[in-house]
């Protein structure tokens, strides 16, 4: 039997950037709030040491326990999933801040575009564009109406950046001017420029400065130390909610931390919730948490798990198309990348940051003319500079055998030598791709894994085909001595493909038929529930995710202080 | 304890170990594998050099954790086929990737700690991810023991004392998943592990025990860890650091 505790106005599961945002704003107001977070504790000078490429990137020290805890995988419905048993593909955080915690920093806002793309294509294009059987929906909110919570989370986390025409207008330019335009940077900004297209400092979380936000939290300028992309920053020069949003929280002694935390159902009886069950991950002692509000901020995957777990929502169903809970599950597609080979010249690729990059935005979104295409949305064609370490970096012309002298030879050669035109391309629903519960296997608690059903697009290969012939065009301007193009997109590969950007499952919208929750994260079945995080996403943009998460628990947080005041629906 | 000392404690060891195993019969000649891993240890492995005086001394991470002698041997073996000596710089033998590989299959990762085993396991489609019930300890011996079976078979002889072409055909035969199966697993997967700990054991800190003295680093120019790049990261020539690990670091905090 669970350990029942007093009950408390909210509780959160999951202490990453949604869940922490969500606690500082609420604790700030004077809200007693519970943070239950199923990894370990976290602080900054646990980061001294986290300059080991094994260690952080390829034994994944900061993500998730694979033993403890993994999805299910498979292309389509025909075929029987399996569990990802280590790490390939995307990587889960885990702990305090979460994947906030070791993420790049890339911080974009989404495009007008974005926020009402149904509306907005049918518009340009008339009511035939979008094709049946890609649920494309508008998100319930404008670009207009997230602008304020932009900036508010561009704020705390004092992002640095450039404004760019083409994009939605800000009420503020970034807080921080751009990171230094580095050589390797300007190659790509010669190229693009000279090709007509206007590129821009990708906006960071990396500080281009000191920088103190409107909490007073004040953090140094970021060093290019190249262990950023899976590290931990030491100088606190990363936002990152360990650094920020949760030290405000704490030092208002309104929130109650509990780490090793881990929650396994919400208790309900349909259309609300009084609390939430969780598990000692040490001892395996269960205890009942009841609360006014309770909020789900585990990421994509446990956020949808959660709700399914507990029989709260309507289960998505792909053969009807009804029903909401793991519908809209969306990815990016990363191919059409072209790799440029140099044998003359040699680049300081070892420095780094995990923001550093400059991009076009001449083909995000409907910033082009899709008349005459096969896809929709488009993507980011950009170059960066992470820090090349060398287990996860031994590039050599397509080719050249995978071991041997000659392998030897060329990953040597060009370590200093090679550069990338890289794109980041949106990803759109299909009532094919979906999360639901898997049939067969468990987790260390006895709870179903989640399963997920997915597979790119015809929508997808189109966007990769065309896109490839930008990356090809920049890099042939680039002016390199070899180019690999990789102009296919592939069938979903769960060891393989490597973007860390999931998205839906719990989608929101203006309308209870085909959304999970209203534009403040609330439930549309439990008024008491707010589910926080890029799983309220009805498609994925061609832009990192987490500045639009960020924004969105922004509101989210106000949502909930209004709730607790008024009740009843926040729309 | 000198150097001096420690030499001939070392000797004393060497000694006991060589009458203890049973090979050094006064006057015998010590052959094949065990005569040279003998060989391996006392020069290949012992060159860090105390600064102070210039003299050798030992480095007591140099020792065997998870391998027996003659699997360290056939490790070694396919690790430089994998990362082969040359003009540009040291092989995997000699960078100790081997005394890295067997450090990594005793430590956590070697027993899957951190992966999902729960069954059932079933064949997957290309696209779901391996699927391998038996552990990374398990498989690495199991495929080494296939190496020889299949060197055997072939060339009437075990992995490591073939030519080194004949090596090559041997892992690209299991590269692409030919010879006997590994209790079920196939032979491609064990050389996708032996690659990937190769690479890792050539280029992860030199705290793993492999990378020695850094040389992986230094073939390809790569610092190693610095706290930062500010000033590098600017300049329009490249900048060749002298390398340093993470050791470095140890007592910042
Ligand atoms: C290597 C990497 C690089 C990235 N780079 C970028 C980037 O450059 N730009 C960008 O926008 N995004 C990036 N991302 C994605 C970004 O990190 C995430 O979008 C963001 O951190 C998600 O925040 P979140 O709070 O929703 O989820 P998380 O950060 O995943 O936090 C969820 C928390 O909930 C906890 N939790 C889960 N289940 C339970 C449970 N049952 N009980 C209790 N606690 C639970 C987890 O342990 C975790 O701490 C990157 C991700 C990775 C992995
Ligand atoms: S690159 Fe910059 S932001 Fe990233 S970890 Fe290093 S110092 Fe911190």
């Amino acid at each position: 039997m669970a350990k029942k505790l007093p009950k408390v106005p909210v509780v959160i599961a999951g202490m990453g950037w949604a869940g922490s945002i969500i606690a500082s704003e609420l604790t700030k107001a004077g809200i007693k709030t519970v943070g239950l977070e199923r990894g370990k504790e976290r602080k900054m000078s646990d980061y001294l040491m986290v300059h080991d490429e094994l260690r952080f990137q390829h034994r994944e020290e900061l993500m998730q326990d694979l033993s403890k805890e993994t999805i299910t995988s498979r292309n389509n419905q025909g075929m029987r999933a399996l569990p990802m048993r280590h790490y390939g593909t995307f990587i889960v955080g885990d702990g305090l801040g979460g994947a906030g915690s070791h993420w790049n920093g890339q911080t974009y806002r989404f495009l007008p575009y974005d926020f009402e793309i149904k509306s907005l294509t049918e518009k340009r294009y008339g009511k035939n564009k979008i094709k049946p059987e890609y649920p494309l929906q508008d998100w319930g909110i404008t670009y207009d109406e997230m602008e304020p919570y932009y900036d508010t989370f561009e704020k705390m986390s004092g992002i640095s950046g450039e404004t760019v025409e083409l994009y939605g207008h800000r009420s503020n330019p970034y807080p921080t001017g751009p990171m230094l335009k580095t050589p390797v940077l300007e190659e790509f900004e010669k190229a693009a420029k000279k090709l007509g297209y206007n590129p821009y400092m990708m906006p960071s979380a990396n500080l281009s400065e000191n920088y103190t936000n409107p909490d007073g939290i004040a953090r140094a300028a970021c060093q290019y130390c190249a262990y950023c992309e899976n590290f931990g920053c030491e100088y606190g020069a990363k936002a990152d909610p360990v650094v920020t949003t949760i030290p405000v929280a704490q030092k208002t002694g309104n929130l109650d931390l509990r780490v090793h935390s881990n929650v396994t159902r919400i208790l309900n009886d349909g259309t609300k919730a009084t609390g939430v069950v969780y598990v000692d991950t040490f001892t395996g002692e269960e205890f009942e948490q009841p609360a006014e509000v309770v909020v789900l901020a585990s990421y994509v995957f446990n956020n949808v798990r959660l709700l399914l777990n507990s029989g709260l929502g309507k289960p998505y169903n792909p053969d009807t198309g009804t029903g909401v809970i793991g519908k809209n599950y969306c990815y990016q597609v990363s191919s059409g990348y072209s790799t440029l080979y140099y044998n003359d010249r040699e680049f300081n690729l070892y420095a780094g940051a995990g923001a550093l990059g400059i991009e076009i935005p001449e083909f995000t979104g409907d910033n082009f003319d899709h008349t005459n295409e096969n896809f929709l949305h488009g993507a980011g064609v950009r170059s960066t500079q992470y820090g090349n370490r060398p287990i996860a970096n031994n590039n050599a012309p397509i080719g050249t055998p995978a071991w041997g002298e000659e392998f030897k030879n060329q990953s040597i050669k060009y370590a200093n030598s090679v550069l990338q035109v890289k794109s980041q391309g949106a990803s759109l629903p299909h009532r094919n791709n979906y999360l639901d519960l898997d049939p067969t296997y468990k987790d260390a608690y006895g709870m179903p894994l989640l399963r997920m059903t997915y597979d790119y697009t015809e929508q997808d290969r189109q966007l990769v085909k065309y896109i490839s012939k930008i990356t090809r065009a920049i890099a042939e301007e680039m002016g390199p001595d070899h180019i690999d193009t990789v102009g296919e997109q592939a069938p979903f590969n769960v060891n393989v493909d490597t973007n860390t950007h999931n998205t839906g499952g719990v989608i929101m919208g203006a309308d209870p038929k085909d959304s999970a929750i209203n534009s403040y994260q609330q439930m549309w079945d439990a008024e008491n529930v707010f589910v926080v995080g890029a799983s309220a996403f009805p498609h994925n943009s061609c832009f990192n995710p987490t500045g639009t998460l960020g924004a969105l628990s922004y509101r989210a947080a106000e949502g909930i202080g209004r709730y607790l005041k008024e009740g009843g629906s926040l729309v | 304890m000198s150097d001096k000392e420690k030499n001939q404690v070392e000797d004393r060891t060497r000694r006991t170990f060589l009458r203890n195993s049973g090979f050094a019969l006064g006057g015998i000649v010590i052959g094949g594998t065990v005569g040279s891993l003998l060989g391996t240890t006392d020069t290949k492995n012992e060159s860090n050099v105390n600064t102070e005086s210039g003299a050798p001394v030992a480095n007591p991470n140099v020792a065997l954790m998870f391998f027996y002698p003659e699997e360290y041997e056939t490790t070694m073996a396919a690790a430089e086929r994998i990362f082969p000596k040359n003009d540009l710089g040291p092989g995997a033998m000699e960078l100790n990737a081997g005394i890295y590989i067997d450090h990594q299959l005793a430590s956590q990762w070697g027993v899957n700690a951190r992966d999902y085993t729960d069954g059932p396991f079933y064949k997957p489609e290309p696209t779901q991810g391996e699927q391998i019930k038996v552990l990374r300890k398990d498989l690495f011996r199991l495929g080494l023991k296939g190496l020889d079976n299949y060197s055997n078979e072939n060339y009437q002889t075990n992995f490591a004392d073939l030519e080194a072409a004949e090596q090559d055909e041997v892992l690209t035969a299991f590269e692409k998943g030919e010879g006997p199966s590994l209790s079920g697993v196939s032979t491609s997967d064990f050389f996708k592990l032996l690659r990937q700990l190769t690479i890792e054991g050539i280029y992860a800190d030199p705290l793993y025990g492999g990378n020695k003295e850094m040389l992986g680093w230094q073939m390809r120019k790569y610092p190693g860890t610095y706290m930062s790049y500010v000033k590098e990261i600017k300049s329009d020539e490249f900048v060749e650091l002298d390398q340093q690990s993470l050791h470095s670091h140890m007592g910042h905090s």
